[in-house]
């Protein structure tokens, strides 16, 4: 069952005197359940197109059908509803909010879906003590490594129950022993949980774990690759 | 709401130093704001009631002409009904029947030009509590013939308790008006012009010395509530004849006084206004920086989907932490001075103290202990914190996240 679907995707900028077609006629589709790659060398396009699937920026033509909606048809504060009830997002560098504590970070986001406070803290603990940072609950940012940091955003991300979840380059800053924990929290959430992931990257490890690789250049889809 | 303010509290402590230095300088604005318009209006407060409890009470009932042209000729009667029509408007607490004129004071070798009024001394000591002004002497009674004398007007005079005075004049319609009067009391009037020039002798005396029987220059009334003021004075208006009597309140009888409160407050104001500006500025850096340095945790925000609206509200609510610690601090510093300074006046000494009493006022500088002078400046930082955010909320609605998001 395919819950993302883009046709004849493109991005182009024009704000210098030559524009840049950063995405050129993307015709893709995803699974429920995929654990996917998108791969590229530097100004292939990547970046953009993640943040077109996750309603951040707009397509300059083309559609994004997320489980049947075009989400460009949407007005920013239903995007802005979207994004918080089906997509969940892991940045490269963390970008957790500094003055809240592990806990509180997961909790945010359910915050703002107006759950339960019993809901919110059952689900955190259940989220943090699944990425390995039971005992890491009450830590602020800044007391936990770059590694413990970006699994504290994976079980962000997954606090909002989305129907997928986009990580832009999120190993780029760990060391290898990290990324493997990483990963390895991300594969097991997607085999057990049947969680979608969708990821950007340049990590050859982290290819080499993804079940389905798409490499673009020049904003376009050179191979579409199924291990 | 909870994780908002707990948001807002903790992220106004993320650069503990910058927050405290905004918190100092609501502070000591809010300190110097505070305790100059306690100050200024305590002095205020000082000036009316030395004048409206000592003399001229809170509205005046005149003769319509009485009031350009105060002579004993412009006066009216006095009647049960006329006293009980003033009596039921629902602010009035006293009504003080006085007949005011002028005569020559004299005696042995010293004169001088006074005024008189005929009071009846029980009900004038509702108003102006006259037997508490008492140095020397006894207060009148309501058949005692004798005379107060201020104190200054007696110093000049030469003359004490149990002297002779002569007052010489003219009454109603031209007739002579001479009497010899025993001095009963000396009173000391806070006001240094009153206080050298006053005599006060019992209404029925007065009456007969200026053969001007049941006849009054004015009712002087007291009130419950000064604030409802103008609201009473309209009420009277309305209620008395206005081709006979004339309804005034003490700011149409004293305005001298007023208008010398009015420059000083509107001086006051301008200072108060520097002081905004201080604060003002103070709070748009704060919060322009906080917004800066942030913007790229409140795209974070609104990419995993937090709205703007509730993201301004959280930077509003930092303000508004910051605001309320720094004028809450700067109550609390300025009580203990506003509280030494309402116990204890300032007693002023030359210029001012000459100038003071030039104006007729006790030369002193009391603090007003009033919760409207806090509440006023509570409310205004408040203003300016939300005239202060505008600029940071406009830039949250204007946020590029992608942007914001690269750095």
């Amino acid at each position: 069952m395919s819950i993302i679907e883009t046709k004849k995707l493109k991005k182009i900028y024009d704000d210098s005197h030559v524009p840049v077609k950063a995405v050129d006629g993307i015709d893709i589709t995803f699974e429920k359940g995929e654990f996917a790659a998108i791969v590229g060398p530097s100004g292939s396009g990547k970046t953009t197109f993640l943040n077109m699937l996750g309603g951040l920026d707009n397509p300059t033509e083309g559609e994004i059908i997320i489980d049947g909606i075009n989400i460009w048809d949407m007005k920013s504060r239903k995007i802005t509803d979207f994004r918080m009830n089906n997509i969940g997002f892991v940045f490269q560098a963390y970008n957790l909010i500094p003055v809240l504590t592990a806990k509180e970070n997961v909790e945010f986001i359910m915050h703002l879906q107006g759950k339960s406070k019993a809901e919110r803290h059952k689900r955190t603990r259940e989220l943090l003590e699944n990425v390995g940072l039971g005992d890491r609950m009450d830590s602020r940012p800044n007391k936990l490594s770059g590694g413990q940091q970006q699994r504290v955003a994976v079980a962000r991300a997954l606090a909002s129950k989305p129907k997928f979840i986009l990580a832009d380059e999120p190993t780029a800053n760990l060391d290898s022993k990290s990324t493997a924990t990483l990963l390895d929290i991300m594969e097991r959430l997607n085999e057990e949980e049947n969680i979608t992931f969708i990821f950007s990257t340049h990590d050859a490890r982290v290819v080499k774990k993804a079940r389905r690789v798409i490499t673009l250049e020049d904003g376009v889809v050179i191979s579409d690759e199924v291990k | 709401m909870n994780n908002y303010l707990k948001l807002g509290w903790r992220n106004i402590w993320r650069n503990k130093r910058r927050t405290l230095i905004t918190i100092a300088s609501i502070f000591f604005a809010m300190l110097f704001a505070l305790v100059m318009r306690s100050f200024q209006f305590g002095s205020y407060d000082h000036m009316v009631n030395n004048v409206v409890q000592s003399y001229t009470g809170f509205i005046q009932v005149q003769n319509k002409d009485y009031w350009n042209d105060k002579v004993i000729d412009n006066t009216f009667s006095i009647s049960d009904s006329l006293i009980d029509l003033v009596k039921s408007s629902y602010n009035i607490t006293d009504v003080v029947p006085r007949l005011e004129t002028y005569a020559l004071a004299s005696y042995k070798l010293q004169t001088k030009g006074v005024m008189v009024i005929g009071i009846q001394p029980s009900v004038e000591d509702h108003l102006t509590h006259l037997s508490k002004r008492i140095i020397k002497g006894n207060y009148l009674d309501d058949e005692n013939s004798g005379l107060l004398v201020s104190e200054r007007l007696a110093a000049y005079l030469k003359i004490d308790v149990n002297d002779s005075l002569v007052l010489i004049g003219q009454g109603y319609h031209g007739m002579s008006a001479n009497g010899i009067y025993p001095v009963k009391g000396i009173i000391h009037l806070p006001t240094p012009d009153l206080d050298n020039k006053m005599i006060y002798m019992n209404l029925k005396s007065c009456e007969y010395l200026y053969s001007a029987p049941d006849m009054l220059t004015s009712l002087s009334l007291n009130i419950k509530d000064p604030h409802d003021l103008d609201a009473t004075v309209a009420e009277l208006s309305k209620k008395l004849n206005s081709n006979t009597y004339a309804v005034l309140s003490w700011k149409d009888i004293l305005t001298d006084l007023v208008q010398q409160i009015e420059i000083d407050d509107y001086s006051g104001q301008i200072m108060l206004g520097i002081l905004y500006m201080v604060i003002a500025f103070g709070v748009f850096g704060t919060v322009l920086m906080m917004t800066s340095e942030r913007k790229r945790e409140f795209a974070v925000m609104v990419a995993v989907g937090m709205q703007k609206t509730k993201l301004s509200f959280i930077v509003l609510i930092e303000m508004i932490f910051i605001g309320i610690i720094g004028t809450i601090a700067g109550m609390i510093g300025s009580l203990p001075i506003i509280i030494y300074y309402y116990l204890n006046p300032i007693r002023l000494t030359g210029e001012y103290e000459k100038m003071m009493e030039a104006y007729g006022i006790e030369p002193i500088m009391p603090m007003a202990l009033n919760w409207e002078i806090f509440l006023n400046q509570f409310i205004i930082v408040l203003i300016l914190i939300l005239i202060a955010i505008i600029y940071p909320v406009g830039s949250i609605a204007r946020i590029n996240v992608i942007k914001s998001l690269r750095g």
